[in-house]
């Protein structure tokens, strides 16, 4: 109990310090930030249940008024812009990765951590963020996938490899901390 | 780690969270099902005047927490004058500083701890139907303790690979954080549960 509180707390706050530390430059010059890949993280690490409740009480605590979001950004503001989709698609997105990490047991995990954030913190995010778009602004799809969905794609890929190479570094040195796969 | 809250004490303070929230919620839900673009400029105008009210320091401390929407402001306007459907995104944008306005005065205007009083109210039904929710206001408590040592210790390690490195810091520096914040989480957990769990 005391274990899975922290851990869920613990990674809630990860996610606030990878949008505090200096934001992520690329070879290729494209400047992004780690949050996003906080939230695939916390499904690699945790797992899909203890994955989603972090990301909820990172969620909680910026709707209190917590400037935690990526730029020192936060309050209710940031819930009621049409992108808040992606906000809203968070928990999915890390449930989904947590998901496919527990699930699929055999073969690369660097491979299967990367291909599980993917599937949540690309698709699962995409499949809420985009419709929660056409809905709240209002807008049809080709619009919504252009000015919701095609800025973040490419950092979006590049991340999702990374929060693989990532999670299979941290199994190799803290084997016992791999909450998904306990 | 400083909240969002103004320091500058406005009236607003004084009202009940539960209620300016509800408020809130009834001003935005109006809103939105109100696509009329007087109806909009009328919404926009009455926030503008609810953060005038405190005075003017208080209303340009609100419109620096309101900077970074001006990118989304621009992605919709630009859209909008692509497809020649300015009417359109107008509405779109009124409504969108109406909400987000209102929304930030609310956060500038009540205090962390009356916001968690709201989230205490809230999760009342969960411990009626026998949910133990001591769990989630220890975890509040951590993450705000947690998040600015997290970020102090990616900043040393920042500044470690600065000191090696002629080359920019990159994701190099996620893996240590985490392995930092994995230890932690295990030393907590081993403190909480020696000194009678979280309940």
């Amino acid at each position: 109990m005391e274990r899975n509180v922290v851990f869920i707390a613990l990674f809630a706050a990860l996610i606030a310090a990878l949008g505090l530390i200096p934001r992520i430059t690329l070879a290729s010059g494209i400047p992004i930030t780690a949050q996003s890949m906080g939230i695939m993280l916390c499904g690699t690490v945790l797992g899909a249940r203890r994955g989603a409740l972090a990301v909820l009480l990172f969620l909680l605590l910026v709707a209190i008024g917590l400037p935690l979001l990526a730029g020192g950004r936060g309050g209710l503001g940031v819930f009621a812009t049409p992108w808040a989709g992606f906000l809203f698609g968070f928990p999915v997105a890390a449930f989904v990765t947590g998901l496919v990490v527990e699930r699929w047991r055999r073969g690369n995990l660097a491979l299967i951590a990367g291909v599980a954030a993917v599937a949540g913190g690309i698709g699962a995010l995409y499949l809420v963020a985009v419709p929660y778009y056409m809905w709240a602004k209002p807008a049809g799809l080709s619009e919504a996938l252009i000015t919701a969905m095609a800025p973040f794609m490419p950092g979006d890929l590049i991340k999702a490899v990374l929060a693989g190479l990532i999670t299979a570094a941290l199994a190799k040195a803290r084997p016992d901390s791999l909450l998904s796969r306990a | 780690m400083i909240a969002l809250t103004s320091q500058i004490e406005t009236p607003y303070h004084r009202l009940p969270a539960g209620l300016k929230l509800a408020l809130m919620c009834l001003f935005t839900l109006a809103l939105f099902l109100h696509d009329d673009l007087r109806v909009r400029l009328a919404a926009l105008g009455v926030v503008v005047l609810l953060h005038l009210v405190p005075g003017m320091r208080f209303a340009r401390e609100a419109a620096g927490h309101l900077k970074p929407l001006w990118v989304f402001v621009l992605i919709i306007a630009a859209w909008h004058v692509a497809t020649v459907t300015m009417a359109d995104g107008l509405r779109v944008i009124l409504l969108l500083l109406a909400a987000v306005g209102l929304a930030n005065l609310v956060t500038m205007t009540t205090r962390l701890d009356d916001m968690i009083g709201v989230v205490r109210f809230l999760t009342r039904p969960l411990r009626g139907v026998g949910l133990r929710t001591q769990a989630l206001e220890v975890s509040i408590a951590l993450v705000i303790r947690f998040t600015p040592v997290l970020a102090q210790k990616g900043a040393a390690l920042v500044d470690a690979w600065r000191c090696r490195s002629p080359r920019r810091p990159g994701w190099r520096i996620v893996t240590p954080l985490i392995l930092l914040a994995v230890d932690d989480a295990e030393r907590v957990a081993e403190a909480l549960r020696a000194r009678g769990g979280v309940g």
